[in-house]
């Protein structure tokens, strides 16, 4: 009990006091996840889209392999990328390895089949004869996909905000590409392991609490977007 | 009500570009090309290294007792190279060198690291420092070891069935601990020999839990204490040395190796003032040292 307490004192302390050392990491993961996030969005609503509004051959099978990308194991994601960043590997040429954008890579990777997934489901839902209705008072192809994107933004929200928490909480990839390097591309996730494992736990308990803290605030902001949209 | 969504929406897109972009500013600084064979031609000067990026393959021993927090930044300040230290068991770390993927090594498996200095996998290998590995356990010893030393000890554990956590993950430590039991002649086996597979400060907490032995690095042990009842029951005898070794990957072997960076790396190590902190680290927060730097000895000179 003692110990969770202690915890909680020093997360007050590490935020109060602006301790440089936690301020870039966080600011760190908040970066390295808010690229993911970004990334995956660019990629996965589009992919989304084409799913739920295309009829082609092979589309359940695609659509099953994103449903099941959807539980991509983060560690799985982490040694096949690090496999193809490390020095000697096919990608080694671009010295990714232990960069932030390795990080941002991979988090990508375990974000967009989310992303992809949720929007499938939610451009299906969409009422066909919708559809029908914009297509039929004229509306471009790209017009009407960008009325039904409107027409779905409050799952479209909710995918966001799955693919985010998704990558914030990652450990696995983010310590095998990342390497938890100091001031670098040490995440508060990859932070919290070292530090319980060098029997700070203390340290590690103030900064699962400042990754909770951030994780509730950036899904804050976005719930709250989402529930004034829902109002309309 | 609407343009008050779009408006939100716009912002946070504009928010998240920009944190973006703040993200590749940073990223794109990616080290600079390869160096080409230029290197051995001419000295680097001091603080212009050609590839800045130097990669440390190292024991979770180094890294989770602390002292590598202290020596990182030292390294870099004196040197202008960026470190970059992958913790990981000894043989991980042994793994990374045969496929060149590290710049230097700290680890403590004299055994396998002869093995690669003789398939030429690395170079300039140089004893740096020790400590000792210690058998903890419970309080209440149920095994009664002691004060015994090491092999006589073992044989105890095993005879009386008591639990022993070993890390079974290639470390250094795991393939100290299976010299022991091989000295010992027992092939430990059983419910009361469980592998954990993590590495030194996750399976004391698992003994601590379980009320079982383990053998563990004194640094990890003292830096855990604090969390777990644990006490030291054997220590001191020859067989529990635990040696480190400094090395650079053979950049002839490997020509994506930071040759310059790798050697840097061992020279600092060897160096009067990094020997000093090394003496000193600990001696603040232990109240005795968590090391002895050894530079220039021979591994036979070592032992008590």
């Amino acid at each position: 009990m003692e110990l969770i307490w202690q915890g909680v004192v020093q997360a007050v302390k590490l935020l109060l006091a602006g301790d440089p050392e936690v301020m870039r990491i966080t600011l760190l993961t908040l970066k390295v996840s808010g690229s993911a996030t970004l990334i995956s969005l660019c990629l996965g609503i589009p992919c989304g889209a084409l799913l739920a509004l295309t009829r082609f051959p092979g589309r359940k099978f695609v659509i099953s392999l994103v449903n099941t990308g959807m539980g991509l194991p983060p560690v799985v994601v982490g040694l096949w990328v690090s496999i193809l960043l490390w020095r000697y590997g096919p990608l080694g040429f671009f010295h990714l390895m232990y960069t932030p954008a390795a990080m941002v890579i991979a988090q990508s990777v375990i974000a967009t089949p989310i992303i992809t997934g949720i929007s499938v489901a939610a451009f299906q839902q969409v009422d066909g004869k919708l559809k029908m209705q914009i297509m039929a008072l004229g509306a471009s192809r790209w017009q009407t996909v960008l009325l039904l994107v409107r027409e779905v933004r409050l799952p479209l929200l909710a995918a966001v905000m799955a693919g985010f928490g998704g990558v914030i909480s990652e450990i696995g990839a983010s310590m095998m590409v990342g390497g938890n390097v100091l001031g670098r591309t040490r995440v508060l996730t990859t932070a919290t392991v070292m530090e319980v494992s060098k029997g700070n736990f203390d340290v590690a308990i103030a900064l699962s609490i400042i990754l909770m803290v951030l994780a509730y605030g950036v899904t804050l902001v976005f719930t709250l977007l989402q529930q004034r949209g829902a109002r309309l | 009500m609407f343009k008050n969504t779009r408006l939100w929406a716009i912002m946070l897109i504009v928010a998240m570009l920009g944190m973006i972009f703040a993200g590749c500013a940073k990223t794109t600084e990616k080290p600079p090309l390869e160096p080409k064979q230029e290197q051995q031609s001419q000295q680097p000067k001091e603080k212009k290294p050609a590839n800045k990026e130097v990669i440390l393959a190292t024991t979770t021993s180094t890294v989770d007792s602390g002292l590598l927090d202290v020596l990182k930044p030292e390294f870099e300040k004196e040197t202008g190279y960026n470190l970059t230290v992958v913790s990981v068991g000894s043989g991980a770390a042994i793994k990374m060198a045969e496929k060149g993927e590290a710049d230097a090594l700290l680890v403590h498996s004299p055994k396998d690291e002869e093995r690669i200095v003789d398939a030429g996998i690395v170079i300039g290998r140089q004893l740096v420092m020790h400590n000792d590995f210690v058998i903890i356990g419970p309080p209440n010893d149920p095994a009664g070891i002691k004060g015994k030393p090491s092999v006589e000890a073992f044989k105890l554990i095993a005879r009386k069935k008591c639990l022993f956590l070993s890390r079974g993950d290639e470390s250094g430590t795991h393939k100290k601990e299976l010299s022991i039991w091989k000295q010992a002649g027992i092939t430990p086996a059983g419910a009361w020999y469980q592998q954990t597979g993590t590495g030194m400060g996750q399976t004391i907490g698992v003994a601590a839990e379980k009320n079982g032995y383990t053998l563990s690095d004194r640094a990890t042990y003292l830096a855990q204490k604090k969390n777990n009842g644990l006490q030291i029951l054997s220590e001191g005898d020859k067989a529990l040395l635990n040696i480190y070794h400094v090395m650079q990957v053979n950049p002839k072997k490997f020509s994506k190796v930071n040759a310059e960076g790798g050697k840097a790396f061992v020279d600092f190590m060897l160096s009067e003032k990094t020997q000093a902190l090394i003496k000193n680290f600990g001696v603040d927060k232990f109240g005795q040292p968590l090391f002895v730097p050894d530079a220039g000895k021979k591994e036979e000179q070592l032992g008590r």
